[in-house]
Protein backbone atom coordinates (compact mmCIF):
# COMPACT_ATOMS: atom_id res chain seq x y z
CA UNK A 1 0.00 0.00 0.00
CA UNK A 2 1.51 3.30 -0.77
CA UNK A 3 1.99 6.01 1.67
CA UNK A 4 -1.22 8.18 0.40
CA UNK A 5 -3.52 5.21 0.50
CA UNK A 6 -2.10 4.31 4.05
CA UNK A 7 -2.98 8.03 5.08
CA UNK A 8 -6.89 7.80 3.97
CA UNK A 9 -7.44 4.66 5.36
CA UNK A 10 -6.48 5.69 8.50
CA UNK A 11 -8.08 8.82 8.42
CA UNK A 12 -11.30 7.37 7.58
CA UNK A 13 -10.65 4.59 10.53
CA UNK A 14 -10.30 7.95 12.90
CA UNK A 15 -13.36 9.44 11.28
CA UNK A 16 -15.35 5.97 12.05
CA UNK A 17 -13.74 5.70 15.68
CA UNK A 18 -14.10 9.16 16.78
CA UNK A 19 -18.26 9.23 15.71
CA UNK A 20 -18.86 6.01 17.32
CA UNK A 21 -16.49 5.60 20.13
CA UNK A 22 -15.75 8.16 23.29
CA UNK A 23 -12.19 8.66 24.32
CA UNK A 24 -12.00 6.94 27.66
CA UNK A 25 -11.51 9.94 29.76
CA UNK A 26 -14.85 11.76 28.28
CA UNK A 27 -16.44 8.28 29.01
CA UNK A 28 -15.51 7.72 32.41
CA UNK A 29 -16.17 11.72 33.17
CA UNK A 30 -19.61 10.77 31.98
CA UNK A 31 -20.00 8.10 34.06
CA UNK A 32 -18.93 9.94 37.17
CA UNK A 33 -21.34 12.86 36.31
CA UNK A 34 -24.16 10.32 36.25
CA UNK A 35 -23.17 9.54 39.98
CA UNK A 36 -23.26 12.64 41.39
CA UNK A 37 -26.14 14.36 39.95
CA UNK A 38 -28.86 14.78 42.02
CA UNK A 39 -31.24 16.50 40.11
CA UNK A 40 -33.67 13.93 38.86
CA UNK A 41 -34.18 15.25 35.49
CA UNK A 42 -30.65 16.30 35.12
CA UNK A 43 -30.05 12.81 35.71
CA UNK A 44 -32.38 11.37 33.54
CA UNK A 45 -30.45 13.25 30.79
CA UNK A 46 -26.98 11.31 31.61
CA UNK A 47 -28.66 7.92 32.01
CA UNK A 48 -30.03 8.60 28.46
CA UNK A 49 -26.35 9.73 27.33
CA UNK A 50 -24.93 6.76 28.89
CA UNK A 51 -26.87 4.50 27.06
CA UNK A 52 -27.03 6.31 23.63
CA UNK A 53 -22.68 6.35 23.64
CA UNK A 54 -22.71 2.31 24.61
CA UNK A 55 -25.87 1.56 22.23
CA UNK A 56 -23.78 3.82 19.29
CA UNK A 57 -20.70 1.83 20.13
CA UNK A 58 -22.69 -1.45 20.05
CA UNK A 59 -24.19 -1.07 16.62
CA UNK A 60 -20.99 1.40 15.15
CA UNK A 61 -23.36 3.68 14.65
CA UNK A 62 -22.45 7.76 14.66
CA UNK A 63 -23.44 8.59 18.83
CA UNK A 64 -25.21 12.11 17.50
CA UNK A 65 -26.99 12.96 13.60
CA UNK A 66 -24.75 15.53 13.79
CA UNK A 67 -21.11 14.35 12.75
CA UNK A 68 -19.80 17.72 12.51
CA UNK A 69 -17.55 19.95 10.41
CA UNK A 70 -14.35 17.59 9.73
CA UNK A 71 -11.59 19.31 11.49
CA UNK A 72 -7.57 17.52 11.43
CA UNK A 73 -4.70 18.26 13.22
CA UNK A 74 -1.50 17.49 11.47
CA UNK A 75 1.88 16.40 13.32
CA UNK A 76 3.78 15.97 10.71
CA UNK A 77 7.61 14.64 11.42
CA UNK A 78 10.23 16.72 9.10
CA UNK A 79 11.36 13.99 7.36
CA UNK A 80 7.93 12.56 6.22
CA UNK A 81 7.63 11.67 2.79
CA UNK A 82 4.53 13.00 0.77
CA UNK A 83 3.57 16.15 2.56
CA UNK A 84 2.57 17.01 -0.27
CA UNK A 85 -0.02 14.40 -0.64
CA UNK A 86 -1.97 14.60 2.98
CA UNK A 87 -4.25 17.11 2.44
CA UNK A 88 -5.42 15.06 -0.86
CA UNK A 89 -5.75 11.48 1.23
CA UNK A 90 -7.62 13.27 3.81
CA UNK A 91 -10.39 15.19 1.47
CA UNK A 92 -10.98 11.52 -0.09
CA UNK A 93 -10.98 9.88 3.21
CA UNK A 94 -13.81 12.57 4.36
CA UNK A 95 -15.96 11.83 1.28
CA UNK A 96 -15.46 7.82 1.23
CA UNK A 97 -16.31 8.50 5.16
CA UNK A 98 -19.25 10.42 4.27
CA UNK A 99 -20.67 7.37 2.48
CA UNK A 100 -19.52 4.81 4.24
CA UNK A 101 -19.84 5.36 8.11
CA UNK A 102 -22.28 7.20 7.23
CA UNK A 103 -21.53 10.49 8.45
CA UNK A 104 -24.03 13.26 8.19
CA UNK A 105 -23.39 15.58 4.76
CA UNK A 106 -22.51 19.14 6.79
CA UNK A 107 -20.82 21.21 4.55
CA UNK A 108 -22.92 24.01 3.47
CA UNK A 109 -21.62 26.78 0.21
CA UNK A 110 -22.33 29.78 2.42
CA UNK A 111 -23.20 31.87 -0.87
CA UNK A 112 -24.83 29.44 -2.50
CA UNK A 113 -26.90 28.07 0.40
CA UNK A 114 -25.95 24.32 -0.78
CA UNK A 115 -24.85 21.56 0.72
CA UNK A 116 -22.36 19.85 -1.78
CA UNK A 117 -23.12 16.33 0.19
CA UNK A 118 -20.01 14.49 0.87
CA UNK A 119 -18.39 17.04 4.10
CA UNK A 120 -15.96 18.98 1.59
CA UNK A 121 -15.79 22.47 0.48
CA UNK A 122 -13.54 25.58 0.30
CA UNK A 123 -11.37 25.08 2.98
CA UNK A 124 -13.48 21.94 5.16
CA UNK A 125 -11.96 19.61 5.91
CA UNK A 126 -9.80 21.99 7.68
CA UNK A 127 -6.60 21.12 8.51
CA UNK A 128 -3.94 22.39 11.27
CA UNK A 129 -0.12 22.07 10.38
CA UNK A 130 2.45 21.43 12.84
CA UNK A 131 5.71 20.55 11.88
CA UNK A 132 7.87 18.33 14.49
CA UNK A 133 10.82 16.66 14.30
CA UNK A 134 11.26 12.73 13.41
CA UNK A 135 9.68 10.47 10.65
CA UNK A 136 6.08 10.08 11.84
CA UNK A 137 2.55 11.47 10.60
CA UNK A 138 0.17 11.59 13.41
CA UNK A 139 -3.41 12.59 12.79
CA UNK A 140 -6.30 14.02 15.09
CA UNK A 141 -9.55 14.28 14.02
CA UNK A 142 -11.82 16.89 15.50
CA UNK A 143 -15.48 16.18 14.22
CA UNK A 144 -16.73 19.45 15.65
CA UNK A 145 -20.99 19.55 16.74
CA UNK A 146 -22.56 22.76 15.34
CA UNK A 147 -24.45 23.32 18.20
CA UNK A 148 -21.36 23.84 20.87
CA UNK A 149 -19.88 25.60 17.90
CA UNK A 150 -22.68 28.60 17.71
CA UNK A 151 -21.90 29.57 21.20
CA UNK A 152 -17.91 29.54 20.93
CA UNK A 153 -16.82 33.32 22.03
CA UNK A 154 -14.05 35.45 21.45
CA UNK A 155 -13.64 38.77 23.54
CA UNK A 156 -10.78 41.42 24.10
CA UNK A 157 -11.02 42.19 27.45
CA UNK A 158 -9.53 44.98 29.05
CA UNK A 159 -5.53 44.24 30.19
CA UNK A 160 -5.43 45.94 33.81
CA UNK A 161 -8.41 43.67 34.85
CA UNK A 162 -5.93 40.77 34.18
CA UNK A 163 -7.28 36.76 35.41
CA UNK A 164 -10.10 38.67 37.14
CA UNK A 165 -11.35 39.63 33.80
CA UNK A 166 -10.97 36.16 32.40
CA UNK A 167 -12.84 34.98 35.33
CA UNK A 168 -16.07 36.83 34.75
CA UNK A 169 -15.54 36.54 30.44
CA UNK A 170 -15.46 32.89 31.08
CA UNK A 171 -18.33 32.31 33.75
CA UNK A 172 -20.59 35.11 31.88
CA UNK A 173 -20.17 32.81 28.60
CA UNK A 174 -21.27 29.87 30.01
CA UNK A 175 -24.00 31.24 31.67
CA UNK A 176 -25.41 33.08 27.99
CA UNK A 177 -24.52 29.53 26.72
CA UNK A 178 -26.92 27.82 28.96
CA UNK A 179 -28.86 25.05 27.35
CA UNK A 180 -27.19 25.59 23.66
CA UNK A 181 -24.39 23.59 23.70
CA UNK A 182 -25.67 20.41 24.72
CA UNK A 183 -24.69 20.64 28.13
CA UNK A 184 -22.27 19.05 30.34
CA UNK A 185 -19.79 20.53 28.02
CA UNK A 186 -15.95 20.78 28.04
CA UNK A 187 -14.13 24.34 27.77
CA UNK A 188 -11.30 25.36 26.05
CA UNK A 189 -9.83 28.57 27.41
CA UNK A 190 -7.22 30.58 26.04
CA UNK A 191 -6.12 33.62 26.36
CA UNK A 192 -3.55 36.20 24.38
CA UNK A 193 -1.73 35.79 20.85
CA UNK A 194 -4.33 37.56 18.79
CA UNK A 195 -8.33 37.17 18.15
CA UNK A 196 -7.03 34.11 15.99
CA UNK A 197 -4.31 32.65 17.94
CA UNK A 198 -6.97 32.55 21.15
CA UNK A 199 -9.75 31.06 19.29
CA UNK A 200 -7.38 28.28 17.82
CA UNK A 201 -5.50 27.27 21.17
CA UNK A 202 -8.92 27.39 22.96
CA UNK A 203 -10.04 24.92 20.01
CA UNK A 204 -6.53 22.68 20.21
CA UNK A 205 -7.09 22.77 24.33
CA UNK A 206 -10.52 20.44 23.83
CA UNK A 207 -8.63 17.49 22.59
CA UNK A 208 -6.57 17.10 25.72
CA UNK A 209 -8.04 14.49 28.11
CA UNK A 210 -9.90 15.18 31.09
CA UNK A 211 -7.44 13.51 33.75
CA UNK A 212 -4.77 15.68 32.16
CA UNK A 213 -4.93 18.92 34.33
CA UNK A 214 -2.23 21.98 33.07
CA UNK A 215 1.36 21.17 33.73
CA UNK A 216 1.27 24.80 35.23
CA UNK A 217 0.16 24.70 38.76
CA UNK A 218 -1.05 27.65 38.55
CA UNK A 219 -3.03 28.07 35.57
CA UNK A 220 -4.29 24.03 36.77
CA UNK A 221 -5.87 25.63 39.84
CA UNK A 222 -7.77 28.19 37.67
CA UNK A 223 -8.88 25.19 35.70
CA UNK A 224 -10.27 23.46 38.80
CA UNK A 225 -11.23 27.19 39.93
CA UNK A 226 -13.79 27.58 36.17
CA UNK A 227 -15.07 24.04 36.33
CA UNK A 228 -16.35 24.05 40.18
CA UNK A 229 -17.83 27.86 39.01
CA UNK A 230 -19.32 26.45 36.12
CA UNK A 231 -20.92 23.58 38.03
CA UNK A 232 -22.43 25.96 40.55
CA UNK A 233 -24.47 27.81 37.76
CA UNK A 234 -27.64 25.28 38.16
CA UNK A 235 -27.67 24.94 34.44
CA UNK A 236 -27.06 21.27 34.42
CA UNK A 237 -27.56 18.54 31.62
CA UNK A 238 -28.83 19.75 28.67
CA UNK A 239 -29.59 22.79 30.29
CA UNK A 240 -32.89 21.44 31.99
CA UNK A 241 -31.32 22.04 36.10
CA UNK A 242 -28.49 20.23 37.46
CA UNK A 243 -24.96 20.36 39.40
CA UNK A 244 -23.20 18.64 36.48
CA UNK A 245 -22.90 21.63 33.23
CA UNK A 246 -19.11 21.05 32.67
CA UNK A 247 -17.01 18.14 32.87
CA UNK A 248 -13.26 19.99 32.13
CA UNK A 249 -11.95 23.55 31.69
CA UNK A 250 -8.86 23.48 29.92
CA UNK A 251 -6.78 26.36 29.48
CA UNK A 252 -4.14 27.25 27.39
CA UNK A 253 -1.90 30.60 26.25
CA UNK A 254 -0.11 32.72 24.16
CA UNK A 255 2.17 35.97 24.69
CA UNK A 256 -0.26 39.06 24.50
CA UNK A 257 0.31 42.14 22.77
CA UNK A 258 0.64 45.13 26.04
CA UNK A 259 -2.38 46.45 24.55
CA UNK A 260 -4.85 43.46 24.00
CA UNK A 261 -6.26 40.74 26.49
CA UNK A 262 -7.76 38.44 23.50
CA UNK A 263 -9.68 35.80 25.24
CA UNK A 264 -11.86 32.43 23.81
CA UNK A 265 -13.83 30.07 25.04
CA UNK A 266 -14.62 26.89 22.83
CA UNK A 267 -17.38 24.38 23.86
CA UNK A 268 -17.35 21.20 22.98
CA UNK A 269 -21.00 19.23 23.71
CA UNK A 270 -20.83 15.67 25.93
CA UNK A 271 -20.64 13.70 22.62
CA UNK A 272 -16.71 15.44 22.43
CA UNK A 273 -15.25 13.16 19.71
CA UNK A 274 -11.98 12.92 18.63
CA UNK A 275 -9.13 10.07 17.55
CA UNK A 276 -5.36 10.21 16.82
CA UNK A 277 -3.24 7.92 15.06
CA UNK A 278 0.80 7.39 14.77
CA UNK A 279 1.68 6.20 10.84
CA UNK A 280 5.37 5.41 10.95
CA UNK A 281 7.56 5.30 7.93
CA UNK A 282 7.40 1.39 7.80
CA UNK A 283 3.56 1.26 7.03
CA UNK A 284 2.27 0.65 10.98
CA UNK A 285 -0.46 2.63 12.15
CA UNK A 286 -0.57 3.36 15.65
CA UNK A 287 -4.11 4.34 16.79
CA UNK A 288 -3.21 6.42 20.18
CA UNK A 289 -6.91 7.23 21.52
CA UNK A 290 -8.85 3.95 20.42
CA UNK A 291 -8.02 0.23 20.48
CA UNK A 292 -8.78 -0.61 16.96
CA UNK A 293 -10.83 -3.98 16.37
CA UNK B 1 -42.33 14.16 38.38
CA UNK B 2 -44.62 11.08 36.65
CA UNK B 3 -44.53 9.05 33.51
CA UNK B 4 -46.36 8.85 30.41
CA UNK B 5 -46.91 6.45 27.60
CA UNK B 6 -48.83 8.60 24.60
CA UNK B 7 -50.13 7.41 21.55
CA UNK B 8 -50.63 9.67 18.66
CA UNK B 9 -52.94 11.06 17.88
CA UNK B 10 -52.97 12.76 20.92
CA UNK B 11 -56.02 14.85 22.65
CA UNK B 12 -56.16 18.24 24.01
CA UNK B 13 -56.88 16.71 27.10
CA UNK B 14 -54.18 14.00 27.35
CA UNK B 15 -51.42 17.36 27.01
CA UNK B 16 -53.56 18.93 29.86
CA UNK B 17 -52.59 16.56 32.34
CA UNK B 18 -48.80 16.72 31.75
CA UNK B 19 -46.78 18.89 33.62
CA UNK B 20 -43.20 20.38 33.45
CA UNK B 21 -40.19 17.49 34.50
CA UNK B 22 -42.92 14.85 33.82
CA UNK B 23 -41.46 12.33 31.45
CA UNK B 24 -43.33 11.02 28.35
CA UNK B 25 -42.99 8.15 25.37
CA UNK B 26 -44.81 8.88 22.20
CA UNK B 27 -45.69 5.70 20.08
CA UNK B 28 -47.18 6.72 16.65
CA UNK B 29 -46.78 8.79 14.20
CA UNK B 30 -43.40 11.48 14.51
CA UNK B 31 -42.51 13.88 11.48
CA UNK B 32 -39.33 15.83 11.01
CA UNK B 33 -39.16 19.64 10.68
CA UNK B 34 -36.50 22.12 11.09
CA UNK B 35 -36.34 25.44 9.79
CA UNK B 36 -36.88 25.02 6.37
CA UNK B 37 -40.29 22.64 6.51
CA UNK B 38 -41.44 25.03 9.13
CA UNK B 39 -41.20 27.74 6.65
CA UNK B 40 -42.72 26.04 3.92
CA UNK B 41 -45.50 24.53 5.72
CA UNK B 42 -46.97 27.78 7.01
CA UNK B 43 -46.53 29.42 3.26
CA UNK B 44 -48.78 26.63 2.20
CA UNK B 45 -51.35 26.82 4.63
CA UNK B 46 -51.44 30.97 4.26
CA UNK B 47 -51.94 30.16 0.34
CA UNK B 48 -54.68 27.42 1.18
CA UNK B 49 -52.90 24.90 0.26
CA UNK B 50 -52.90 21.35 2.32
CA UNK B 51 -50.09 19.92 3.47
CA UNK B 52 -48.74 16.19 2.93
CA UNK B 53 -49.67 14.96 6.15
CA UNK B 54 -52.75 16.23 8.36
CA UNK B 55 -50.24 16.97 11.60
CA UNK B 56 -53.47 16.99 13.87
CA UNK B 57 -52.38 15.29 17.29
CA UNK B 58 -49.37 14.44 15.98
CA UNK B 59 -45.78 14.80 17.32
CA UNK B 60 -43.67 16.93 15.62
CA UNK B 61 -39.65 16.26 15.90
CA UNK B 62 -36.85 19.35 15.39
CA UNK B 63 -34.41 17.19 13.83
CA UNK B 64 -32.21 16.48 10.90
CA UNK B 65 -31.48 13.06 10.77
CA UNK B 66 -28.89 10.66 9.27
CA UNK B 67 -30.81 8.15 6.75
CA UNK B 68 -29.43 5.92 4.57
CA UNK B 69 -31.79 3.54 1.42
CA UNK B 70 -31.38 0.06 1.61
CA UNK B 71 -33.25 -1.80 -1.25
CA UNK B 72 -35.51 0.80 -1.74
CA UNK B 73 -36.12 1.44 2.01
CA UNK B 74 -35.17 4.34 4.34
CA UNK B 75 -33.59 3.48 7.66
CA UNK B 76 -32.86 5.70 10.16
CA UNK B 77 -29.32 5.90 11.41
CA UNK B 78 -29.07 8.92 13.74
CA UNK B 79 -31.99 11.06 14.58
CA UNK B 80 -31.32 13.36 17.77
CA UNK B 81 -33.12 16.59 18.41
CA UNK B 82 -31.29 20.10 17.01
CA UNK B 83 -31.96 23.56 18.58
CA UNK B 84 -35.07 24.34 19.24
CA UNK B 85 -34.82 28.08 19.51
CA UNK B 86 -34.32 28.74 15.57
CA UNK B 87 -38.24 27.46 15.36
CA UNK B 88 -38.97 30.29 17.88
CA UNK B 89 -40.42 32.49 15.01
CA UNK B 90 -42.46 29.58 13.32
CA UNK B 91 -44.00 27.70 16.16
CA UNK B 92 -46.76 30.02 17.51
CA UNK B 93 -48.39 29.88 13.96
CA UNK B 94 -47.56 26.28 13.42
CA UNK B 95 -49.04 24.66 15.97
CA UNK B 96 -52.68 27.19 15.92
CA UNK B 97 -52.55 26.01 12.48
CA UNK B 98 -51.59 22.46 12.26
CA UNK B 99 -52.99 21.90 16.03
CA UNK B 100 -49.86 19.42 16.82
CA UNK B 101 -49.91 18.79 19.92
CA UNK B 102 -45.92 17.69 20.61
CA UNK B 103 -43.11 19.89 20.01
CA UNK B 104 -39.70 17.71 20.44
CA UNK B 105 -36.92 19.39 20.66
CA UNK B 106 -33.55 20.44 22.49
CA UNK B 107 -32.49 23.94 24.13
CA UNK B 108 -35.90 25.37 25.07
CA UNK B 109 -38.23 27.56 23.10
CA UNK B 110 -39.46 30.98 24.39
CA UNK B 111 -42.35 32.34 25.56
CA UNK B 112 -44.22 32.81 22.00
CA UNK B 113 -44.12 29.28 22.12
CA UNK B 114 -44.92 28.55 25.61
CA UNK B 115 -48.11 31.14 25.35
CA UNK B 116 -49.47 28.94 22.00
CA UNK B 117 -48.84 25.65 23.81
CA UNK B 118 -50.94 27.07 26.51
CA UNK B 119 -54.08 28.90 24.42
CA UNK B 120 -54.10 25.59 21.72
CA UNK B 121 -52.32 22.41 24.50
CA UNK B 122 -49.56 21.75 22.95
CA UNK B 123 -45.92 20.48 25.50
CA UNK B 124 -42.51 20.62 24.56
CA UNK B 125 -40.68 17.63 25.23
CA UNK B 126 -36.86 17.70 25.65
CA UNK B 127 -35.39 15.45 24.31
CA UNK B 128 -31.66 14.51 25.38
CA UNK B 129 -29.36 16.50 22.54
CA UNK B 130 -27.08 14.31 20.40
CA UNK B 131 -28.61 11.20 21.89
CA UNK B 132 -29.28 10.07 18.12
CA UNK B 133 -28.86 6.22 18.45
CA UNK B 134 -31.26 6.01 21.52
CA UNK B 135 -33.74 8.07 19.10
CA UNK B 136 -33.35 6.29 16.41
CA UNK B 137 -33.81 2.47 17.77
CA UNK B 138 -37.53 3.86 18.86
CA UNK B 139 -38.04 4.89 15.28
CA UNK B 140 -39.53 1.75 13.83
CA UNK B 141 -39.77 2.53 9.79
CA UNK B 142 -40.05 5.82 7.57
CA UNK B 143 -43.32 5.65 6.65
CA UNK B 144 -42.11 8.43 3.69
CA UNK B 145 -40.60 11.59 2.63
CA UNK B 146 -41.54 14.54 2.00
CA UNK B 147 -39.83 18.17 0.87
CA UNK B 148 -36.51 15.83 0.19
CA UNK B 149 -35.91 19.03 -1.92
CA UNK B 150 -34.95 20.64 0.79
CA UNK B 151 -32.10 18.17 1.47
CA UNK B 152 -31.46 15.31 3.86
CA UNK B 153 -31.85 17.26 7.60
CA UNK B 154 -34.44 19.70 6.36
CA UNK B 155 -36.76 16.59 4.65
CA UNK B 156 -40.18 16.21 6.09
CA UNK B 157 -39.52 12.52 7.53
CA UNK B 158 -42.72 10.94 8.48
CA UNK B 159 -41.80 8.09 10.92
CA UNK B 160 -43.23 5.50 12.92
CA UNK B 161 -42.06 5.34 16.40
CA UNK B 162 -42.23 3.30 19.39
CA UNK B 163 -41.71 4.29 22.63
CA UNK B 164 -39.80 7.21 21.88
CA UNK B 165 -38.46 8.62 24.78
CA UNK B 166 -37.53 9.68 27.46
CA UNK B 167 -38.85 13.16 26.60
CA UNK B 168 -38.80 15.76 29.80
CA UNK B 169 -41.91 17.78 29.80
CA UNK B 170 -39.90 21.26 29.29
CA UNK B 171 -43.17 23.83 28.35
CA UNK B 172 -46.19 22.25 29.59
CA UNK B 173 -49.94 23.71 28.64
CA UNK B 174 -50.27 25.72 31.55
CA UNK B 175 -47.58 28.44 31.17
CA UNK B 176 -44.66 26.56 32.81
CA UNK B 177 -41.30 26.65 31.13
CA UNK B 178 -38.28 24.77 32.57
CA UNK B 179 -35.91 26.17 30.50
CA UNK B 180 -36.89 29.33 31.99
CA UNK B 181 -37.05 28.61 35.27
CA UNK B 182 -33.55 27.41 34.99
CA UNK B 183 -32.31 30.29 33.56
CA UNK B 184 -34.03 32.19 36.35
CA UNK B 185 -32.55 30.23 39.16
CA UNK B 186 -28.92 30.45 37.13
CA UNK B 187 -28.91 34.01 37.45
CA UNK B 188 -30.03 34.37 40.86
CA UNK B 189 -26.47 31.79 41.28
CA UNK B 190 -24.70 34.19 39.76
CA UNK B 191 -23.64 36.54 42.79
CA UNK B 192 -22.49 33.83 44.76
CA UNK B 193 -20.38 32.85 41.98
CA UNK B 194 -19.02 36.04 41.34
CA UNK B 195 -18.41 36.44 44.64
CA UNK B 196 -16.79 33.39 45.38
CA UNK B 197 -14.31 34.02 42.42
CA UNK B 198 -13.62 37.97 43.57
CA UNK B 199 -14.90 39.45 40.44
CA UNK B 200 -16.75 42.98 41.50
CA UNK B 201 -20.01 44.05 39.80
Amino acid sequence: MNQEQTIENTAINLLRLAVTQLPKDIKEALQKAHQQETNPTGKTQLKAILDNIELAEKTQTPMCQDTGTIIFYIKAGSQTKNLDKIENALRNATKKATTQIPLRPNAVDPFKQKNTGDNTGKNIPFINWEIVPGNTLEITVLPKGGGSENVCTMGMLVPGEGIKGLRKFVIDTIIKAGAKPCPPNILGVAIGGGSDIAMKLAKKALLRPLNQPNPDPEIAKLEKELLEAANQTGIGPMGLGGKITVLGVNIDYAARHPASYPAAVAFNCWAARRATARIHPDGHVEYLTHKMM
Amino acid sequence: MATYKLTTPISEEQIRKLKVNDVVYITGTIVTARDQAHKRALQLHKEGKQLPINLEGLAVFHCGPIVKKEEDKWIIVAAGPTTSTRMDIFEDEFIKNFKTRVIIGKGGMGRRTTDAMQKYGAIYGAFTGGAAVLAAKAIKTVKTVEWFDLGMPEALWILDAKEFGPLTVAIDSHGNNLFEDVKKKTEENLTAIYQRLGIQQ
